[in-house]
């Protein structure tokens, strides 16, 4: 069956469209410090407005001092506009970004990858900070903190006490 | 009440001076634990004093992007190319370096400062403060912990360490009030609930200081008692010399676009 879409449908219907596109281009855009992940897992992105006069991407930096952030907002303008759209990219600070907000499909990459991801704390961060971690080698719990701080402002370094890895924790924030 | 609405006349003032002198103060802290990098006792130390200058540089750029909301100054003018007489940084973060317990003592001083400072900021009736304010804090908590396992550390380290943490405590104490000090507009602001006032901040800051120190079984020496202590007085000598290295190479070419 054929249905009239009226101009109005239509015109929600292509924003949708576009919408839609412009999140999978998003998705293209790692982490350049953790290239495993994706910004949208990372969940980095905190809206996506499409209209008649563009895209309006916002991001939220993970830290307020990443260094990483101007480079994600060039890869997200250059992944837009390769879509023919107008695109605008700003930065707030409002809702803080959480280590709560990376998806679950991020935290298993970044395990692969040898980072170990922080358990969603709910707010309780520090609790969280010392709770014990998996070691994301050997999977054993029995390990501890060799540097609160690390290569980038969101890890820090652990060492394992059972294998004796060294790895880095993306910090409970 | 939370407004996004910039304020006009004298609380605008007073607002950019107090965002002002707190982005100082972050800049030209970062500056000083920057100087660690490649020199500090252990490499795991040498990688948190370049994370911690790191945050403390890029805060400062948050405040300052606060200021730029309110006045429309560049943040960049504003970090290089004011004396140092313009700056409004306190003589805390100004002073050199030292050795490893003065960084540490400071950095603690500071963080804690900080942390009742932040906390009550998150509550300000200025949402671009009140938002910077409860993001910064949670990185914060990072520094705080770091710079307080150190003093546990040096004060029951050696013989060495804990006079070394006694001397930076004497060269350092004396500087917390005028941190902790008022500045000219602060009744004006604290009354529109945008800034926290200075004496909560300030009295809440020496409770947690003394209470970390006694427990380490060090006495903080009576702060000087009814001397007025202001924010605003000539910038010490080493200031101007911190600012004579930030500051050169933005100076050798002011009209370029990328260095």
């Amino acid at each position: 069956m054929v249905t009239a879409v009226t101009g109005q449908d239509a015109g929600t219907q292509a924003t949708g469209v576009r919408e839609a596109a412009v999140w999978r281009a998003l998705r293209t855009v790692p982490d350049p410090e953790i290239p495993v992940v994706d910004i949208v897992e990372l969940g980095i992105v905190r809206s996506v407005i499409v209209d008649d006069a563009g895209v309006a991407v916002t991001l939220t930096p993970t830290f307020a001092a990443c260094p990483a952030l101007r480079v994600i907002q060039d890869d997200v303008a250059a992944a837009v506009a390769a879509l023919g759209e107008e695109v605008r990219v700003t930065t707030s600070l409002h809702p803080p970004w959480s280590s709560d907000d990376m998806s679950d499909e991020a935290r298993e990459k970044l395990r692969r990858f040898g980072i170990a991801p922080s358990d969603r704390h709910g707010g309780l961060i520090q609790i969280a900070l010392d709770a014990p971690v998996r070691c994301p080698r050997c999977e054993h719990p029995d390990t501890t903190v060799r540097n609160a701080f690390g290569s980038t402002l969101c890890r820090e370094i652990r060492t394992c006490r059972s294998c004796g890895e060294t790895f880095e924790r993306f910090k409970p924030i | 009440m939370t407004t996004d609405a910039t304020p006009t006349g004298s609380l605008l003032a007073a607002l950019v001076e107090r965002v002002t002198a707190h982005a100082d103060d972050e800049l030209v802290l970062g500056h000083r634990d920057a100087e660690w990098t490649g020199h500090a006792p252990l490499l795991e130390e040498d990688i948190a004093l370049a994370n911690l200058a790191q945050d403390e540089i890029g805060h400062a750029i948050t405040w300052y992007g606060v200021r730029s909301g309110l006045d429309g100054s560049d943040p960049d003018r504003l970090v290089y190319f004011r004396g140092a007489d313009e700056y409004r940084s306190s003589h805390l973060v100004a002073l050199p370096r030292g050795d490893w317990a003065f960084t540490m003592l400071r950095q603690y001083l500071f963080d804690a400062y900080e942390t009742e400072l932040l906390a009550r900021l998150a509550r300000s009736s200025y949402q671009p403060l009140a938002q910077a304010a409860v993001k910064i804090a949670r990185e914060e908590l990072f520094h705080l912990r770091h710079s307080q396992l150190w003093l546990e550390r040096l004060a029951y380290g050696t013989d060495e360490s804990r006079a070394r943490l006694e001397d930076a405590l004497a060269a350092a104490w004396p500087l917390l009030p005028q941190l902790l000090a008022p500045m000219p507009g602060d009744a004006e602001l604290v009354a529109a609930g945008m800034w926290p006032a200075p004496v909560e901040v300030g009295s809440a800051t020496v409770d947690r200081v003394t209470g970390t120190l006694t427990a380490l079984g060090l006495r903080a020496p009576p702060l000087a008692d009814g001397q007025v202590v202001e924010r605003h007085v000539r910038q010490p000598p080493e200031l101007g010399e911190l600012l004579s290295v930030l500051q050169s190479v933005a100076r050798a070419d002011p009209e370029a676009q990328a260095w």
